[in-house]
């Protein structure tokens, strides 16, 4: 497996001929529209656990996906097989599939003025060796950093490092094909420390489309044992309600949920806490949620959406107020509506507001409860009830104290929105959802009876 | 050589014109040198799903996956590489990329490998083409009728059938031969509800490792009954107290406690490594002398069993916890072999491409002396939690939660009204101490659990008798 020399790029041509092949098989049998997505994944992992390598992991992934339609029914099917006599039998399947499905007038291939002229380059690939003794090696610094930080991190899950290239290629038979290579790399790292009162966990990592923008493995090892450090000897916290305020870590998931409940899936289930919510006030009057999918290097950059429709960039929330659903060409068509270029989900969604330093966010709160890690899926996204395991720290006087933990907060989610007061100049970029910290004026927490 | 593996191999091996000579021939480049055991995964494995929404079956999909994976252990190493297709050249590719780990290339001959004997826990059947098509549609059209019949409040229904045709073979250097045929399906009914603007869910879902032959009309009526059944009862709920308090889970499902609570932090993995809060702890008092707690694998036609687990080591029970005392981890053969251990049946992976790691099957509680009732009526002021979603731990800690979707205050030992959903939490090995009376009812859960981990899942089964513990902090929003 000469995996040191691939170059993912050199494979989006016979990708996007596949595709076209099998567009062109469903034709054959008998489809009155298709489309294909396939992909091709080549990476490497390597994990080392207290300064000993554990792992090496080497993955190559490939498959395709079809959806036929057949008049206003569908089918689909999917391999790993992409052989002649496996792309005919996968086709068939689906084709089998449609004949028993029911007609749905919304469903069918999205219009095909909304597919993009031309594919943006977003600078998406950024081509480094997949060497596992470069990555051993970076793997080892970023742990012993972290070891080598304080006497009580006795323990280790591991620094892994990894390489990723990806290439998906999607095509439609209004005759629209369009591809992206993308590489990615990251650095992770966790740790266990322990003292008197038991062990604690916890972990950093960075993420980047170039190796070059990772943050250095030495860091990574050592705000992962920072953290972990931080954590020891936990108390508890009196049950009652407080100003609640989100890391950025964190916060992401409120962003999150918040998209979920303008998604147009679940508002055509009525399967949401914000129906009916577009032009409404669903949050503070500071705070806008929107995606730039066309972002440069962008970890959720892409240039069209999973129903092959060009994306754009556009506010979700803006002042507080719903602007726009986030859509899919079924989804939309069940609303009446226009698609937005969201099937298959957001594209760097960012969460922003009215934007303090992280400091003056602390003085502002005062006295709370700062979250720094959430457990368990305590969220309803139909009534909005939301109850979740948190640990973090204790504030006092606008500062941080002490790690707390085994703790619940709840509120409906409405209420959370509604409530935020301002939000952190720390907005964390590494993921597809980038949220800044987020004060919330009052959540109940579930501590001791104290 | 075995009935099963000479099946396995025909569907695994014969279309890339390789052979079980042919492949033991490439295994034995992972034996010799630093090389402490090498091992090959075929799988090839076809789910087909149907889904119906607004009354109308309006999706089905179907997948065939079809590859191997290579991993060779060197100490507390291991190299792994996994293509997704089954070829003579991808076999030696995958080989030669999970040796690189033992640095010195083993060039010996792998031990004639010997089929393992392993009771069947399951029938080999392929279930996808138990039921039609039209039969499919007309079973989901179905319960879609049995729920809108229920009660007109319903608004919604989604039902999803799932079927899925697993074949396994594994080879390893110590000696393994091993295949298995899994056929595993489940149901999922979901519905809402509405009144008076308040929305409110409802879910019920069933299945095991069987044909769809399973879903009569009376079980696709009763899960219809019980989604609608749930969602009116969240539809009366009011708001969940907060903070610590008595707490009584129901029978079934709410063995996810265990799951999270005791479950992941006895896996061998993490026992070896010292970072489980349960760690170098066998032989002590961890719970109340009312728990005793296993993991087995081997009920039949369960969707957490297993006939061997994916490293060919057939399943067994494992008792966790014997009268409150520590007994045993769950080992896969890598961490049993660290641990000067026997591998307990539990070396689980989610797929050809993925590492095998210690995993449970069935976690369940065995039952106590007390009726249900005493258990609720013993209770001046707490919470009967019903039913659960999800759960998480946090093993190094022994944090978790878990999080009632069916729950109701109790009152001077009588379940009184309904309560919003609200996650739990507490500390595992604390939790357990105080878990103050076991049922005589236990039941396991319907068949729909899935456990991840690392990134991986696997479907695992759970199940509890009626269970007081005395305090559980209650992440409500009331007083």
């Amino acid at each position: 497996m000469a995996l040191s020399s691939i170059d993912i790029r050199e494979h989006q041509g016979e990708l996007e001929a596949l595709v076209r092949d099998i567009l062109a098989e469903a034709e054959r049998q008998g489809a009155s529209a298709a489309e294909v997505s396939a992909s091709q994944d080549a990476g490497l992992g390597v994990t080392v656990r207290k300064g000993d390598l554990e792992k090496v992991e080497y993955n190559q992934d490939r498959g395709f996906g079809i959806t036929v339609h057949a008049g206003s029914s569908k089918g689909s099917a999917s391999t790993s097989d992409s052989r002649a006599a496996a792309i005919r039998e996968t086709v068939a399947k689906a084709m089998d599939i449609a004949r028993h499905t029911r007609d749905d007038p919304c469903n069918g291939l999205a219009d095909a003025e909304l597919m993009p002229g031309v594919i943006p380059d977003l600078d998406l690939f950024h081509q480094a060796p997949l060497d596992p003794g470069l990555a051993e090696e970076t793997a080892r610094s970023c742990e012993a950093a972290g070891l080598a930080f304080d006497p009580r991190i006795v323990n280790s899950d591991g620094a892994e490092v990894n390489t990723l290239q990806a290439c998906r290629v999607y095509g439609n038979s209004h005759g629209f094909v369009g591809g992206h290579a993308a590489t990615r790399y990251g650095t992770s790292c966790v740790l266990i420390a322990e003292d008197e009162n038991g062990m604690q966990r916890d972990y950093w990592y960075t993420t980047a489309r170039e190796r070059e923008a990772l943050e250095e493995p030495e860091r990574v090892g050592l705000r992962a044992a920072e953290r972990t450090v931080a954590r020891l000897s936990p108390g508890k916290v009196p049950t009652g309600t407080y100003p609640v305020l989100f890391s950025a870590q964190m916060a992401g998931t409120l962003a999150g949920h918040l998209i979920g409940a303008i998604s147009g899936g679940a508002l055509y289930r009525k399967a949401s806490f914000l129906l009916d919510s577009l032009g409404t006030q669903v949050a503070s009057g500071h705070v806008s949620l929107f995606e730039q999918p066309l972002l440069p290097k962008g970890i959720g950059s892409v240039g069209f959406d999973a129903d092959g429709v060009a994306t754009r960039e556009k506010a979700f929330v803006e002042g507080g107020v719903v602007q726009s659903y986030a859509l899919s060409t079924y989804s939309s068509r069940r609303l009446g509506m226009t698609t937005t270029g969201n099937a298959g989900g957001v594209h760097n969604l960012t969460l922003a507001g009215k934007t303090l330093t992280f400091e003056a966010l602390l003085k502002e709160m005062g006295r709370g409860l700062y979250v720094t890690e959430l457990m368990g899926q305590g969220v309803n996204a139909v009534s909005g009830d939301y109850s979740r395991g948190a640990s973090g720290f204790w504030v006092e006087n606008g500062e941080i104290g002490r790690p707390v933990h085994e703790l619940t907060i709840a509120a409906n989610l409405k209420d959370v929105y509604r409530n935020i007061v301002a939000v952190g100049d720390d907005l964390d970029v590494r993921g597809n959802v980038r949220a800044p910290s987020v004060l919330v004026e009052a959540m109940t927490v579930a501590g001791d009876s104290g | 050589m075995n009935e099963r593996v000479a099946g396995a191999a025909r569907v695994l091996l014969e279309p890339a014109e390789l052979d079980l000579s042919g492949a033991e021939t490439r295994l034995g480049a992972l034996s010799g040198g630093a090389i402490d055991m090498g091992e090959v995964y075929f799988q090839h494995r076809r789910t087909e799903s149907w889904a119906l929404e607004d009354g109308i079956v309006k999706e089905g999909s179907f997948s065939l996956d079809r590859g191997l994976g290579v991993r060779a252990v060197s100490g507390e190493k291991s190299g792994f590489a996994y293509v997704e297709d089954i070829t003579r050249t991808g076999l030696e590719s995958a080989v030669d990329a999970a040796r690189s780990i033992a640095r010195t290339g083993g060039d010996g001959r792998a031990r004639l490998a010997r089929p393992v004997a392993a009771e069947p826990r399951y029938a080999s059947v392929d279930p996808i083409p138990t039921l039609s098509a039209e039969n499919k549609v007309a079973l989901l059209e179905r319960v879609d009728n049995a729920a809108r019949r229920v009660d007109n409040r319903v608004e919604q229904v989604t039902v999803r059938l799932v079927a899925d045709h697993d074949t396994m073979l594994v080879m390893a250097t110590d000696g393994t031969l091993c295949a298995d045929v899994r056929p595993l399906v489940r149901m999922d009914v979901s519905v809402i509800v509405m009144q008076d603007g308040r929305r409110e869910r409802g879910y019920a879902g069933g299945g095991g490792r069987r044909n769809l032959g399973i879903f009569t009309h009376e079980w696709g009526d009763e899960l219809a009954r019980e989604a609608v059944r749930t969602a009116l009862v969240n539809l009366e709920a009011g708001d969940a107290p907060a903070g610590p308090m008595t707490v009584v889970l129901g029978p079934g499902w709410p063995g996810v406690l265990l799951h999270e609570a005791v479950g992941h932090g006895l896996e061998g993995d993490f026992n070896r490594k010292g970072s489980s809060a349960f760690a170098g702890r066998i032989g002590e008092q961890v719970a109340s002398p009312a728990c005793t707690v296993v993991d087995d694998g081997t009920l039949r036609d369960r969707r957490g069993s297993l006939t061997v687990d994916d490293e060919g080591t057939p399943t067994g029970e494992t008792v966790l916890i014997e009268n409150g005392v520590l007994k045993g981890y769950l080992q896969d053969k890598l961490n049993a072999r660290l641990m000067g251990a026997a591998p307990t049946g539990n070396g689980r992976r989610q797929s050809y491409a993925h590492l095998p790691m210690p995993r449970m099957t069935n976690t369940f509680m065995r039952p106590g002396a007390y009726d249900p009732g005493e258990v609720i009526a013993s209770c001046d002021k707490g919470v009967f939690a019903a039913n659960f979603g999800g759960g998480q731990v946090d093993i190094t800690s022994g944090r978790f939660t878990f999080s009632a979707t069916e729950a109701y205050l109790i009152e001077k030992g009588r379940v009184t009204r309904p309560i919003r959903g609200a996650t739990l939490i507490g500390n595992g090995p604390e939790v357990m101490t105080r878990v103050s009376m076991v049922g005589n009812d236990l039941k396991l859960d319907d068949g729909v659990g899935t456990c991840g981990k690392d990134g991986q899942t696997v479907p695992v089964g759970v199940g509890l008798p009626t269970l007081r513990v005395d305090e559980l902090t209650v992440g409500g929003t009331g007083a």
